[in-house]
């Protein structure tokens, strides 16, 4: 590993406006990293060329001092974020020569503060997956293996391109969304931190949408203040989203490092789970420890609901889903496959372009909202979901400032271990981590150690909507006395 | 509640995905899987419970009735797996 792809984001931007470095040195460090990890299938597309430009533009503006708070940082960019001029697939055969004339909010904001697309990484098929597994660009490496085992384990899902980027230090942080804990599930299973912001802090607009109740955009990166910084340049209201929130975007910088002494942090019982193994209970209760040696008080406290969300997750995303997923009918972007009328094409470009994850969830989806069982499922889920919402509004209204949970009930898995024969047993890894879509609250998932195998663990820290600050506060205590993980390379081309 | 092979053959065909009768079984099997978790919500008390509408509390946003962007029909159909001229080409829908 170069010197330049071994810093921090915040490390790297002082090293640019320190003129240490150029941002085109900076950028050529980590291409070179993504072209000797292709192994890893992390990305589905690099973008030299467009890095090279819009590095050398960097350079030319952090000469005349008006660098933007990003100037020159090297990101990578989930698969999900439309780019213009930049084939972005969702990962699925269906939109795969779809490029863009528009590009996202969000990334537009990144460009606008002066970062540079290194390219787009992998993820579950619409980011429907928990694995990576799902896209038609093939598995992801998890560039973490077990000690003395050389078995592929999977990144997690469906932010598995991003946070493998990230974790075999490709690129400097990258964007990712979590729809029921895409963005979490995959920095527990890498030892990087993700976050999960309060829905509507981010636009969705020019995302590839999965659930519009659910999905939300945010970073991962490999350090609770980096993450704080890519989330302020991604954060912010959005005209062009009805349901992105018009609400100040702090320096959210400034919340790493400050005092967490007098917080009170809830440990909801709910989340102590039959069969989750006993290192993650040790780190959950460690965790628990280092807060409270940094000034916090622990309570004990019910989310009666916990066990409910994930089996109404599975009713409401499908729902939304199978309703955004019309839109590729073969007629104005995308695959078409022909047939003799157009139901048939319509039939024969979706059963060609969706593959076997995606294809169930709008079967399911379409099987709940059909007539005479809306009722039953759907809006059942729907008030459920209040009570879930509920259950977290009551422990914050008795004085609790957040809650600490671990991020996942285990490490990463190998490759095809999971959920073959019962799509369930792979659903069943969001179980923490749905709980916070489902009350559209903030999530931020920081790893904590790492296990008997040598494999990270992270932990959860759920906040108050929109108070994500909080959450950024209390996970660099973590970070202070976990420590920050990067696995071996053994990838290197 | 569970799906027989008709209801599967039927939800395909309501999502305009074709199902080939070799899928239909297996297809059966995953989805009584995923209906059999989600049964666990007939637990909860529901009763006088709103259903959720919005995740976080917003009103409706309103805006002028102006036109904000378009003339841009290159960008529209530029991704259009069959176009003539400005406009997308579908298979004969009218007899």
């Amino acid at each position: 590993m170069t010197e330049l792809t071994a810093l921090t984001l915040a490390q790297a931007r002082d090293g640019l406006t320190g003129k240490t470095f150029s941002a085109r040195e900076l950028t050529d460090a980590h291409l070179a990293a993504v072209e000797q990890a292709r192994a890893l299938n992390a990305f589905v597309l690099e973008t030299p060329e467009v890095a090279r430009d819009m590095a050398a533009a960097s350079d030319a503006r952090l000469a005349k001092g008006e660098g933007g708070p990003l100037e020159g940082i090297p990101l990578a960019i989930k698969d999900l974020f439309a780019t213009k001029d930049v084939r972005t697939t969702a990962c699925s055969r269906i939109l795969e020569n779809f490029v863009p004339a528009y590009e996202s909010t969000v990334t537009a904001q990144l460009w606008r503060d002066g970062a540079v697309l290194l390219g787009k990484t992998n993820n579950d098929e619409f980011a429907m997956g928990s694995s990576n597994e799902t896209s038609a660009f093939g598995s992801v490496v998890n560039p973490w293996r077990r000690e003395n085992d050389a078995t592929k384990l999977v990144p997690g899902g469906s932010s598995g391109g991003s946070a493998a980027a990230v974790a075999a230090h490709l690129c400097l942080g990258a964007t990712a969304t979590d729809t029921g804990g895409s963005i979490r599930q995959p920095a527990a299973f890498t030892g990087t931190v993700g976050m999960k912001p309060t829905y509507g802090r981010c636009s969705r607009w020019g995302t590839v949408a999965f659930a519009s109740s659910l999905d939300q955009a945010g970073p991962i990166a490999r350090s609770v203040r980096d993450a704080a910084i890519l989330m302020r340049a991604m954060s912010g209201h959005d005209p062009k989203d009805t349901t992105s929130a018009d609400v100040l975007v702090p320096d959210f910088e400034a919340a790493v490092g400050r005092s967490i002494k007098g917080m009170r942090i809830g440990i909801p019982k709910e989340y102590r789970l039959d069969g989750m193994p006993a290192e993650i209970e040790a780190l959950w209760h460690q965790g628990g420890e280092w807060l409270k040696t940094a000034g916090a008080t622990l309570v004990d406290v019910s989310l009666p609901h916990t066990r409910y969300a994930l089996p109404a997750y599975y009713i409401v995303a499908p729902a939304e889903a199978s309703s955004n997923l019309a839109r590729y009918d073969g007629v104005r972007y995308g695959l078409r496959v022909p047939g003799r009328n157009i139901t048939e094409m319509y039939e024969k470009t979706r059963a060609e372009g969706f593959g076997k994850e995606v294809r169930r969830r709008v079967l399911i989806g379409t099987y709940v909202l059909s007539a005479g069982y809306y009722d039953a499922y759907y809006l059942r889920a729907q008030k459920v979901r209040t009570l879930i919402k509920k259950d977290f509004e009551d422990c914050f209204a008795a004085g609790v400032d957040a809650m600490l949970t671990p991020a996942t009930p285990s490490a990463a898995f190998g490759i095809g271990e999971k959920g073959k024969a019962d799509p369930v047993e792979m659903y069943l890894n969001d179980i923490f981590t749905v709980t916070v879509n489902m009350a559209g609250l903030p999530g931020i998932a920081v790893p904590a150690g790492l296990d008997r195998q040598g494999l990270p663990l992270g932990l959860q820290l759920i906040g108050r909507p929109f108070d994500e600050e909080t959450l950024f506060s209390l996970g660099q205590v973590i970070e202070d006395a976990a420590g920050r993980f990067s696995p071996q390379r053994w990838w290197s081309a | 509640m569970s799906v027989d092979a008709d209801t599967v053959r039927r939800i395909a065909h309501l999502a305009r995905i074709a199902v080939a009768e070799d899928e239909v079984a297996p297809l059966q099997g995953e989805l009584n899987a995923i209906l059999s978790f989600v049964e666990h919500l007939s637990e909860v008390d529901v009763t006088d419970v709103a259903p959720m509408t919005s995740v976080t509390p917003m009103r409706m946003k309103e805006r002028d009735d102006v036109v904000t962007d378009g003339e841009i029909p290159d960008a529209i159909v530029g991704n259009a797996p069959a176009r003539e001229g400005d406009f997308f080409v579908v298979p004969k829908v009218i007899e």
